[in-house]
């Protein structure tokens, strides 16, 4: 959650002026700003403020003349680029060259001018939207016509007053000086800043809050404030009046750039900051740049490329030294003198020759490579943006990408972290229930309308509001108006700022005010509270009606009352009315009359002279201050009850649409809250800053007194509001906050009887707090603290001090906010629903299918994120939770060590904690090419057990010490599912830093709050959820999606393919290059190594660029190797990007070696097709280009038949255009004598076949032989639509046979385990409708044959395997059944006696010797009895097997024997179980290699 | 007073289609189109590569070139070739006479032409420097080049300070030898075989690439006044072929021969062509003993190389070669032999998969 009132205390600060340290600052920290108007324009030369920057941007990186020059210098950053120059250069230098220089340097020209191209055009367009930005209007005013007039935004300069009407976008940052609200606020929408929509009070300057209308002409302050920065939330500065008075200047007078002016009629203000010294502007940063995964490892193979180029130059150098040395002195004719006439020795022509073949070689670094990526991954954004299914309909958003360049490490993520609230949850609160005073109201009522809710999900949108086409109307336009500006804002991207209108817009359209759906807002009363609440207010009333002290209210009615009261005020909520758009209801309150004490104060106080007052003094002076303003209370009462305000007649009026006042809360739970009490008619009329008025049943109007708002933090987890109770005088402090810190600084009262009734209510509280965390709720505590007039004074005078104080003031006011919140009665508590976006289980469980580790990091308590985490299937019911609760760093540590122990016993080939052993451990059993990924990361899969890790922030901050830190990974990694709550933004980061680092995986985390952008900005790639909670995640991520639930197909489906696609494409281009290269180092050793090549240097240089790169570019954006759907249905094809499969530092090699196997073949046939024959350079050298291009474009595929004729047309178009030109290499005619020879046409059919034939045939045995699931997914698809839908509806049990198929990948899934608990109640579906004999065969021994399977090592893993050998079991008995009767006793016997323990979940989970013997018997039994036999049988029916057999050795058994019981169970109990469960293990564990090795004996 | 750019914003926002949520057209929705392409639903073939998909084409490919690389073998059968490797072993200036004894005797009963070639062997025309070492735009004709030859042509660009036409070391290199063919009567007489010397080069290089300068000049000693002949060489350019004006200068049709660099080391040359007799009755060489007479300019001893001189018939495909056929039906087996290794993979294991794979 995030909530932005960190520094709401400032506001108050604004009434009080000190500025002595300010004042001793250096002037050169500051920054003067004097109005304009007291300077003639025309002659600048005297204004004070034509230093600073005007109001012009520029966000254009170049301009006309320094294009060139600029953009060449960055691109030359490149070191590819430099490279490719310097090849080009050497081609000049005449004794080494190889081609015309000229020619050379045509690709890096065009790979230069295509990145300049494109940047020119970017920059044009950020050149137009600058200028449309710039030439938009505001007014300002004119000295010489002594009036606003219309200025463009440019022309706007520092010092300028200009005034701004509702709904315009200010066009620079503003110091409000006057405004038309009669309470001098204006209200500003931040949207474009930071995405909330929600209205934000801005106040005019102290000094000119009197003034009815401002005129510019009496302004002649000066303004000191600090220089630019880009700190939004902070803004401090004076304003010193001719009187020399000084006023201070907060963040609350000042309007950002870029905001919008909202019910606000006007506002003047003069410009502080403009151009791109605003705020706004400071903010911008360029896009972000990561580097993927992928190109991290392409760039090692383009280094061992130039290792490869270099060996080859080296080979010819010395080859032809050599070849010079044998002619010795005898010079032949053709071995030709340089041009200097010189004769060259051997050495010399050598070394010469080396840098030669550089040039002739420079193919074999893919130049065009980077330029292809770079164009492939924007079509892969392109393609993304277009999704449909990435399209939120609700908010007309869709997916952004916003980073460009990692669209495939997208296929490759391991971890995920993930946000709870907000991104797993809809983050719309809805008020359940709540206990006050020790009474739980259930509000059954209100439970069962959400279930509608539920049901009618879709249409929750609906306008259910009268107003519902005004604010459209006005969120239009502000949605168009601020699309402008927001342009404006953007430096650098411009996506970005398009995604930041989108998102508005999508937060505009969902709801005409922040936070509130019908859903949220109309809430049914509990009736018993209700009447509670009717009783006590009008009670009240009798009591105000005789002048009774309220008092003598009984104390649950007191409380109730209060209950409510806190509700209703003790936030940050402003209301607003829909039918006058985003206008604060103007309620008129006799001004003054109550009497704002600290204005006064301050009034006082300002006649001392500031520096000379003794401080004691001071506060004597405030004491007594205070005394006084309490010395009126029936004035004050009067007004504040008085049955008919002045303004009754408005205010009656207003009453008949106050049902659609709206409120408008930075957090959606404040609003829920608001509308909760709103239902019980106690509803928040109007905020003012200093004021709450609050409606109540028979009492009317209250009006609150604010004397002060400490706003919530997520250090102190609560917030509290001090204000003056019109009906007691008290002053009173209404505190709010997470139920953990509440309940500590609750204190009951003393004295006895009271005292022990809040005890009992505290006993209650906690009671049903627990019970609603257990539902899954979110808990708010309500106290409340009524302080004495001295206490407070007291308080009071601490607290003027903090706020004043310029240095340390977050922490002195920190502190005077914990002085203040203690000794708190307690009220009672709310419980808040939030509920789960749309398919959140389902895209958890698929993603987990796909191997991706999902940590779920949530500031909410244990029991709610523990309760939400079963919700959304995170953790399952029948796995085991680690809770790790510490309250010391040694305490965690033993923990941890016991966790680790724990694991360890369970499962037990696990040496993690010795990282060598793990290390041999891998090196034994994963010596398998398979299954030996290069990266440690990879092996962590094969350990994850099914358990879940809870761990809570104070914890976590234990383990997240250096020193433990290894411990808690090894934990936690060998977890199926982590949740940490309770923790802060830096403990997510730090968490997703650790596991990034340690581990060495890919991670990914999501949120949508501000409290997710460190971790988001850690995580490889970093997704945000353009939600509730403004932009900010937004903002920092690389993907922004509207729901969650999306992500899974931008994983699976986009995720796969970009990757799939990337990879491919640059292992195909290093394939290319180095056949096409390797075909010019065979001709050496027929040319004497003197760097010729036969292939004409036009050829060998656009090759690259343009015959063979197209058809590449085509095939990367847009291959598929499976299609959407079944990459859904089948998550486990994500693995083949998580492990890299596509591209792995072996493949490289492979396909170098592929290559050159091809170029061999490709020099080869022609060379003894066309040898001792007359055939010339070219004429020979032209068919063998073409082979290669054949070869390359069969290689690649089918899309390439027009390439193919491209090729042609532009080789008998150059063959024919000049006779004379591209000397010396005239290839004049020669393919048009070529199309001629039949033996071109047999060597182009013989040469590409022979030279495919060993891939061609690989991939056919692959895909047979050993089919990776990517290929069963191929398959799949291949199958009609309709077969394929039975398919995968039947996926889930099918899988199993797949995942036979995918046997060798069979480690890789180690998440199979929830697919297996959903299989089951299938299966029995799938038996309903098949026949009846199957039927009957699989009642029985299915599942018990399945239960039995999990005991067994095998099946940890396996378990997908074994499923298909249930389901082949059923066959065999089936057949036995059928055949002969002997085997089947005991086959059924075999599998029903291991059925006893199904029900228990297991025998040895309850510890008795004789479980345990149930247990050997069917580990080290079942083996030798027939059963297991046909097991066996069928177990080498698979071809994998020996695969599968190593897998079982190290895949640790099942663990959910434990299973449900121990959950119930308590936690130390649980402990010493494990001990002796793992001394169970040990044995086990030994029967089962026993087993095993009985097993392979029979194989 | 209001700015124009708000109120043209309001107006859109009146739009009457902005009512209710989500109405069509309220907004532009930012849904993206459902077009193939977008989703990218655009149809393409797959193939996917098991065994059972790729049995057929294995053995249709093995059936296909079998018979392509037997026929291709009998083609190259046919052609006859004759040898004469002894040409290369003198080494003077002097005349040679290499008398071809009768066994030897290529014995043609084609009635088609026969072609006479020169061969060298590791002669590196396609030294990198060497290819390079040209002209084209003075080949074809142009005055300037003629007189200022390229900068590749180094360091046989120019002697006493004369451009050299022909430039360059291609040019300088050419090959020079006479060969003339005599037919031994069975009465002891010897009949000179008449050579045809046109026809050997390419069409468009004789007819566009390669052009004397001066137009219509006829007389070319003077167009090649200025300039003076490549060093190697005996007699100036213009005196190539002094009998024919259409075969001399640059277009004479050996020069143009040898000016088409060879690819490999080992090569031959067209010399002459034998024509046919016009009756088609008598073969074109008959059978008998033929002598070779080599005048010998050319020395090969220097870079080991070798001379020889070939007597072929050609056929569609070209001249002798057996290579191809060979290749032809060697992969057309390799073939046919992984077809069957995958008919007994797929046997074994395919129908497994698909069992598995498909449920009934």
């Amino acid at each position: 959650m995030a909530r932005e009132t960190g520094e709401s205390g400032e506001t108050k600060s604004t009434k009080v002026k000190k500025h002595k340290r300010r004042k001793s600052k250096k002037e050169s920290k500051t920054r003067t700003v004097h109005a304009n108007i007291l300077y003639d324009h025309t002659k600048g030369g005297d204004n004070p403020n034509r230093h600073y920057a005007n109001n012009k941007i520029k966000t254009t990186k170049y301009t006309l003349l320094s294009f060139l020059p600029k953009n060449l210098f960055e691109q030359f950053h490149r070191f590819a680029n430099v490279y490719f120059v310097f090849i080009a250069l050497l081609n000049f230098v005449p004794v080494v060259n190889a081609f015309q220089p000229e020619l050379a340097l045509a690709p890096v020209v065009f790979i230069l001018s295509v990145t300049a191209i494109k940047d020119l055009w970017e920059d044009y367009r950020r050149h137009r939207s600058d200028k449309e930005i710039n030439h938009m209007d505001c007014l300002v005013y004119s000295r010489n016509e002594k009036q606003y007039v219309e200025k463009y935004w440019k022309e706007l300069r520092v010092g300028d007053f200009i005034r701004l009407r509702c709904n315009e976008i200010l066009p620079a940052d503003v110091l409000l000086l006057s405004s038309s609200d009669p309470d001098r606020l204006c209200h500003i929408e931040t949207a474009t800043l930071d995405g909330e929509t929600n209205l934000k009070q801005r106040q005019v300057v102290r000094s000119f809050i009197d003034l009815v209308s401002f005129d510019p002409f009496k302004y002649n302050s000066v303004i000191e404030c600090e220089k630019p920065n880009n700190d939004l939330n902070r803004f401090r500065g004076y304003i010193i009046h001719r009187s020399g008075r000084r006023d201070g200047l907060y963040k609350d007078n000042l309007l950002l750039r870029g905001c919008t002016i909202r019910n606000t009629e006007e506002a003047v203000g003069i410009v502080i900051y403009a151009g791109h010294e605003t705020k706004a502007m400071l903010n911008n940063n360029g896009p972000r740049y990561k580097r993927s995964k992928l190109e991290r490892q392409m760039n090692v193979d383009v280094f061992w490329c130039v290792v490869i180029l270099l060996v080859m130059c080296l080979f010819s150098a010395i080859g032809h030294g050599l070849w010079m040395f044998q002619y010795g002195d005898k010079r032949p004719v053709f071995d030709v003198l340089s041009p200097e006439g010189t004769d060259l020795s051997p050495v010399v022509s050598a070394i010469y020759l080396f840098l030669t073949m550089i040039i002739v070689f420079q193919v074999l670094i893919p130049i065009s490579l980077f330029v292809s990526i770079e164009i492939v991954k924007i079509c892969q954004v392109y393609f993304i943006h277009q999704d449909m299914e990435l399209y939120d309909e609700e908010t007309d958003s869709h997916l952004q990408c916003r980073a460009l360049n990692i669209t495939e490490d997208l296929g490759q993520m391991q971890y995920i972290f993930s946000d709870k609230t907000g991104t797993l949850t809809e983050n719309k609160m809805v008020f359940r229930r709540c206990t006050v005073a020790g009474v739980e109201y259930s509000h059954d009522a209100n439970a069962r309308r959400l279930a509608m809710y539920q049901e009618m999900d879709s249409e929750e949108e609906d306008c259910t509001s009268h107003g519902g086409t005004l604010p459209r109307r006005d969120s239009v336009t502000s949605h168009q108006s601020g699309k402008v500006v927001l342009r404006s804002q953007s430096t650098k991207s411009h996506r970005r700022t398009g995604s930041r209108a989108e998102a508005k817009r999508a937060s505009i359209l969902s709801k005409h005010t922040a936070f509130s759906s019908p859903m949220e807002k109309d809430i049914t009363p509990d009736p018993q509270l209700m009447d509670k609440v009717n009783e006590c207010s009008s009670q009240m009333e009798f009591m105000r009606f005789h002048s009774q002290p309220l008092n003598q209210i009984p104390p649950d009615l007191c409380d109730i009352f209060d209950f409510f009261i806190a509700l209703t005020i003790c936030n940050t909520v402003v209301v607003s009315s829909p039918n006058q758009p985003r206008q604060k209801v103007v309620v008129y309150y006799p001004p003054g009359q109550l009497g704002n004490f600290l204005e006064e104060l301050d009034e006082l106080l300002s006649k001392f002279p500031e520096d000379g007052t003794p401080l004691v003094l001071l506060c004597d002076f405030r004491l007594s201050l205070t005394n006084l303003q309490f010395n009126r209370p029936e004035h004050d009462l009067q007004h504040a009850f008085s049955p008919t305000p002045p303004n009754f007649e408005k205010t009656k009026a207003l009453a008949q649409d106050e049902c659609e006042l709206r409120y408008e809360a930075e957090s959606p739970d404040e609003a829920a809250l608001v509308y909760a009490a709103r239902a019980y008619k106690c509803a928040l009329v109007g905020r003012l800053p200093d004021q709450v008025t609050v409606e109540l049943p028979h009492l009317g109007k209250l009006s609150f007194e604010l004397l002060h708002t400490l706003g919530f933090d997520s250090t102190r987890k609560r917030m509290s509001v001090v204000v003056k109770h019109p009906l007691t005088e008290q002053i009173t402090v209404y505190s709010k906050g997470a139920d953990s810190v509440i309940m500590d600084l609750i204190r009951p009262a003393t004295d006895d009887c009271k005292g022990k009734r809040q005890r009992k209510i505290l006993y209650k509280t906690q009671n049903y707090l627990n019970l609603y965390a257990a539902d899954g709720l979110r808990t708010l505590c309500i106290a409340k603290k009524v302080l004495s007039k001295e206490e407070y004074a007291s308080w009071l005078q601490h607290h003027l001090e903090a706020e004043t104080a310029i240095q340390r003031r977050e922490e002195l006011l920190f502190e005077s906010a914990l002085r203040l919140e203690t000794n708190l009665q307690l009220l009672g508590a709310t419980g808040i629903e939030d509920r789960l976006q749309d398919g959140v289980p389902e895209t958890i469980a698929s993603l987990r299918k796909a191997g991706l580790q999902i940590w779920v990091l949530t500031g909410d308590k244990q029991e709610t994120a523990i309760n939400i985490a079963y919700a959304c299937k995170l953790l399952d019911p029948e796995e085991e939770i680690i809770t790790l609760n510490a309250d010391s760093q040694e305490a965690c540590a033993v923990l941890l060590e016991n966790s680790l122990h724990y694991i360890q016993a369970k499962f037990l080939c696990n040496p993690r904690p010795d990282p060598q052993a793990a290390r041999d451990y891998a090196g034994i059993h994963f010596s398998s090419p398979v299954c030996s990924p290069a990266s440690s990361g990879h092996s962590s899969p094969f350990l994850v057990h099914r358990l879940g890790l809870v761990i809570d922030g104070r914890t976590l901050a234990y383990a997240l010490d250096k020193s433990l830190e290894d411990k808690f990974l090894a934990v936690a990694r060998s977890c199926r599912s982590v949740l940490c709550c309770r923790s802060t933004p830096l403990q997510k980061s730090m968490v997703v830093k650790l596991v990034r680092n340690k581990l060495k995986v890919m991670t990914l985390a999501i949120g949508d709050g501000a409290n997710d952008v460190s971790m988001i900005q850690v995580a490889d790639v970093g997704v945000g959820i353009s939600g509730q909670e403004g932009m900010q995640a937004v903002m920092a991520s690389d993907f922004a999606l509207p729901r969650f639930r999306y992500l899974q197909k931008l994983l699976l489906v986009h995720g796969h393919w970009c990757y799939s696609r990337l990879a491919n494409m640059i292992l195909y281009f290093f394939y290319k290059n180095a056949m096409f290269v390797a075909l010019i180092f065979w001709y050496q050793f027929y040319c004497g190594f003197s760097g010729s090549a036969m292939v004409d240097q036009w050829y060998l240089i656009f090759f690259n660029l343009m015959f063979s790169a197209f058809p590449q570019l085509i095939t990367g954006t847009l291959d598929k190797d499976v299609s959407a759907e079944t990459l859904q249905e089948l998550p486990q094809l994500y693995m083949n990007g998580q492990n890299s499969e596509e591209y792995k530092p072996y493949m490289f090699w492979m396909n170098m070696i592929d290559a050159f196997y091809q170029s061999l073949i490709c020099f080869f046939i022609p060379y003894f097709a066309y040898v001792d024959s007359d055939v010339d350079l070219f004429t020979w050298g032209t068919p063998i280009t073409t082979l290669a291009l054949f070869t390359i474009l069969l290689h690649l595929g089918i899309e390439t038949k027009t390439w193919v004729t491209l090729f042609f047309t532009v080789a008998l178009c150059y063959n024919a255009s000049c006779p004379t030109c591209f000397s010396p290499s005239n290839t004049y005619w020669i393919m048009q004598k070529l199309l001629g020879d039949p033996i071109f046409y047999l060597l182009c059919v013989v040469t590409p076949i022979a030279a495919l034939l060993p891939r061609y045939f690989y991939r056919a045995c692959q895909g047979t032989l050993f089919p990776n699931p990517v290929h069963m997914g191929r398959q799949l698809d291949k199958l009609p639509v309709d077969m394929r839908r039975i398919f995968l509806s039947q996926s889930q049990m099918k899988l199993g046979s797949l995942g036979s198929l995918f046997a060798p990948r069979a480690p890789f899934f180690p998440l199979c385990g929830p697919f297996q608990k959903d299989y089951r109640p299938r299966v029995k579906q799938t038996h309903m409708s098949g026949t009846k004999q199957k039927e009957k065969a699989i009642a029985n021994p299915i599942p018990s044959k399945s239960m039995e399977m999990r005991d067994t090592p095998l099946s940890s893993k396996n378990s997908d395997n074994h499923i298909t050998l249930n389901f082949r079991m059923q066959e065999e008995v089936q057949s036995c059944r059928q055949g002969s009767d002997s085997p089947l006793p005991e086959n059924l016997h075999c599998v029903k006696e291991p059925s006893s323990p199904i029900t228990g979940t297991l025998p040895y989970t309850k510890d008795t010797p004789g479980s345990r013997t149930i247990l050997d018997s069917t580990g080290l039994e079942a083996p030798l009895s027939p059963t297991d036999l046909c097991q066996v049988e069928l177990l080498t029916s698979t071809p994998l097997l020996p695969q599968t057999e190593s897998m079982q050795l190290m895949s640790p058994p099942r663990s959910c024997f434990l299973g449900q019981k121990l959950d119930d169970e308590d936690h130390s109990n649980q402990k010493s179980l494990l001990k002796q469960a793992g001394d169970v293990d040990h044995t086990h564990s030994t029967s089962c290699l026993q087993e095993h090795s009985l097993k392979t004996t029979f194989l | 007073m209001m700015a124009s750019s708000y109120n043209a914003k309001d107006e859109d926002g009146h739009h009457p289609g902005s009512v209710g949520s989500g109405g069509p057209g309220a907004v532009k929705s930012k849904k993206p189109d459902n077009t193939a392409f977008k989703q990218q639903r655009l149809p393409a073939w797959q193939p996917i590569l098991t065994a059972g998909t790729v049995l057929p084409a294995f053995f249709m490919i093995g059936l296909i070139f079998i018979p392509i690389g037997i026929g291709l073998l009998v083609t190259s059968n046919n052609i006859k070739e004759f040898e004469v490797r002894a040409v290369a072993i003198a080494t003077s200036y002097s005349c040679e006479c290499a008398s071809l004894n009768n066994r030897n005797s290529p014995r043609t009963k084609d009635f088609s032409n026969v072609f006479m070639y020169y061969g060298l062997s590791n002669f590196y025309q396609n030294h990198r420097r060497y290819v390079k070492s040209r002209d084209d735009s003075q080949l074809n004709g142009d005055k300037s080049s003629l007189l200022n030859p390229s900068k590749e042509c180094e360091p046989y660009r120019t002697s006493d300070k004369k451009s050299i036409a022909p430039c360059g070391a291609i040019a300088n290199s050419l090959f020079n030898d006479t060969l003339e063919l005599f037919y031994i009567h069975p009465n002891g007489s010897r009949i000179a075989i008449h050579l045809v010397k046109t026809g050997i080069a390419w069409w468009t290089d004789k007819h566009v690439k390669f052009r004397n300068p001066g137009e219509n000049n006829n007389n070319l000693s003077i167009v090649f006044q200025d300039t003076s002949k490549p060093v190697n060489w005996r007699k100036p350019v213009y005196e190539l072929d002094p009998s024919d004006p259409d075969n001399n200068g640059f277009i004479n049709e050996d020069f143009i021969v040898w000016m088409r660099t060879a690819a490999l080391p080992t090569f031959r040359k067209l010399y002459r062509i034998i024509q046919k007799k016009k009756d088609n009755m008598t073969p074109t060489l008959p059978p008998g003993n033929y002598s070779l007479e080599v005048i010998y300019n050319y020395p090969v001893r220097s870079f080991d190389g070798r001379k020889r001189m070939i007597l072929s018939t050609i056929s569609w495909m070209g001249g002798k070669n057996p290579f191809l056929g060979i290749a032809y039906i060697t992969v057309g087996s390799v073939c046919f032999f992984l077809g069957v290794v995958l008919l007994i993979i797929h046997h074994k294991y395919g129908n497994r998969n698909n069992n598995a794979d498909i449920p009934n």
